[in-house]
């Protein structure tokens, strides 16, 4: 069965976000900086510490400093419980997460020092990569790491010939009718470059090009959701009244 | 956790006030910080839980999956707890696989529950010698301001309860977590860890990390309504007999507290 027109199953517009969009600063006490992003049914908890020293002393770079990021996903995050622990899934992550970041980020005054990021995935349906960069990217500001601004991240996805924004768990892994589901999680900076791209499926170039337009557009969405959360959380008088 | 990292100025200090029974934060020796539960915070979970006792925070986490009993007990569902110290809860978390204070949180908290007999493993046999639940409790630390222990105890307690059975499908013989049904069947019990620690000739129980870095020695107590399940004695100062006594005393009163509290937290 091929499905000439795809109706999102949540009645949602084709280029509409899913909600709520829900952006916290300062959950982590311990860190210095932190923040939390729910999407829909997905919510990510971002807690950054440093700079600091960089141990072991090997791994230093005394041209800049290192942005390290760990993902992980809570064992009951999922239907079926995942094993606790780092995977190769979430080891691939962590990687793209950190080049994702990382433009946005002015590590050339911390040399030999690191700056680590550490992603939790509290509840997941789908996107959660995307929900950990866009908490993260908050939670390096929250910190006061200087930045030259925030990076956005959200999924677009092809579901058969339809193309379709921020795919539920359903779109991205259960429908598999036509051309089935593919799966595009994108990261921009505000100026519209792309730190992050990745792509799970079948696309043609002019499709492609559709699909990065579509992810601009929701990006800035998601921009302003964070700025507001940032700017609401900061004390702009200096603690006078 | 781990001496010598609260500063030396701090520990002479907090010493001094412990001595005249007082604690930086106002609180008693034998008080707890205020409790906060808050109930599905993870919606696939069959029960999730985040507590927050002052600025400590962990979130756990009950699954169920239909398994296969183990050898010794082929009439009766199994029990699975784990607890990660994620290094975002700390700056003094490292990078790496799980450490001594991860396991032995897992460890601690498992006997607690297994102990204390409260999950009726009988009534999870689906079929004898081919087919029961596995319950699994898994454990995320949040937030480190000490006492983990007690956090997570109240967590996986607290969780328990609120968790909802997945149906079981005969033909697929798997879990079919769309219809959650019935609650896991629990015994009249409430197994809590109570910590208490020493320091100088002080106890003191709920410590922040301040307080838990000079702890000279600990003692973890499973108890439900004065009957000990579970203990656990960390460091290595040695106590006296009749100082564990009067922890046991701690314990106990301590529980009748938090129970009172985690009844009203999860109606």
């Amino acid at each position: 069965m091929v499905t000439k027109n795809y109706t999102r199953s949540d009645g949602r517009k084709n280029d509409e976000l899913r909600s709520p969009i829900i952006a916290k600063i300062g959950v982590v006490p311990n860190a210095d900086g932190s923040a939390q992003f729910q999407i829909g049914k997905t919510i990510a908890i971002a807690a950054v510490y440093g700079p600091r020293k960089m141990h072991p002393q090997h791994s230093q770079n005394p041209e800049k400093g290192t942005l390290r990021c760990t993902y992980n996903m809570n064992s009951f995050s999922v239907e079926e419980r995942i094993r606790p622990g780092p995977s190769r899934r979430s080891t691939e992550i962590s990687k793209i997460t950190e080049w994702a970041l990382e433009p946005a980020v002015m590590l050339e005054n911390y040399p030999n020092q690191v700056v680590d990021v550490h992603i939790n995935i509290i509840q997941a349906d789908a996107g959660t990569r995307c929900a950990g960069i866009n908490a993260a990217a908050m939670a390096l500001a929250h910190a006061g790491i200087p930045m030259k601004d925030l990076v956005s991240s959200i999924s677009v996805g092809k579901i058969d010939k339809t193309l379709v924004l921020d795919l539920d768990k359903y779109e991205d892994s259960i429908f598999d009718e036509g051309e089935g589901s593919t799966d595009i999680p994108i990261t921009m900076t505000p100026a519209g470059e792309l730190t992050h791209i990745q792509l799970d499926g079948k696309i043609t170039k002019e499709q492609l090009k559709e699909v990065i337009e579509m992810a601009g557009k929701a990006c800035k969405q998601i921009y302003e959701i964070q700025k507001k959360a940032l700017k609401n959380a900061i004390d702009l008088n200096g603690g006078k009244k | 956790m781990g001496i010598g990292v609260t500063s030396e100025v701090n520990a002479q200090r907090i010493r001094k006030y412990l001595a005249e029974g007082k604690r930086f934060d106002g609180r008693k020796p034998e008080q707890f910080r205020e409790l906060i539960i808050e109930k599905d915070v993870s919606k696939k979970a069959e029960g999730s839980v985040r507590v927050r006792l002052g600025k400590t925070e962990v979130i756990v986490g009950v699954k169920l999956d239909v398994g296969e009993p183990y050898p010794d007990s082929q009439d009766k569902g199994n029990l699975m707890v784990t607890a990660e110290i994620l290094p975002m809860s700390s700056e003094r978390v490292e990078l790496g696989p799980p450490k001594f204070d991860a396991i032995e949180l897992g460890r601690v908290i498992d006997r607690g529950i297994r102990e204390s007999k409260i999950i009726d493993l009988q009534k999870l046999c689906i079929e004898e010698g081919e087919k029961v639940w596995t319950v699994y409790i898994d454990i995320y630390t949040i937030n480190d301001d000490g006492n983990l222990f007690d956090a997570a105890g109240i967590g996986a307690l607290a969780a328990l309860k609120v968790a909802k059975v997945p149906k079981y499908d005969e033909e697929t013989v798997k879990a079919n977590y769309e219809e959650r049904t019935g609650e896991i069947p629990l015994n009249k019990v409430n197994p809590i860890p109570i910590t208490i620690h020493k320091i100088g000739d002080n106890f003191i129980v709920d410590p922040t990390r301040e307080e838990e870095d000079i702890s000279e020695t600990r003692l973890t107590i499973g108890i439900s309504d004065g009957v000990i399940s579970s203990m656990q004695k960390g460091n290595s100062r040695p106590l006296k007999v009749d100082e564990i006594m009067k922890a046991v005393d701690v314990a106990n009163s301590a529980w009748k507290d938090i129970f009172k509290n985690l009844e009203k937290l999860l109606k």
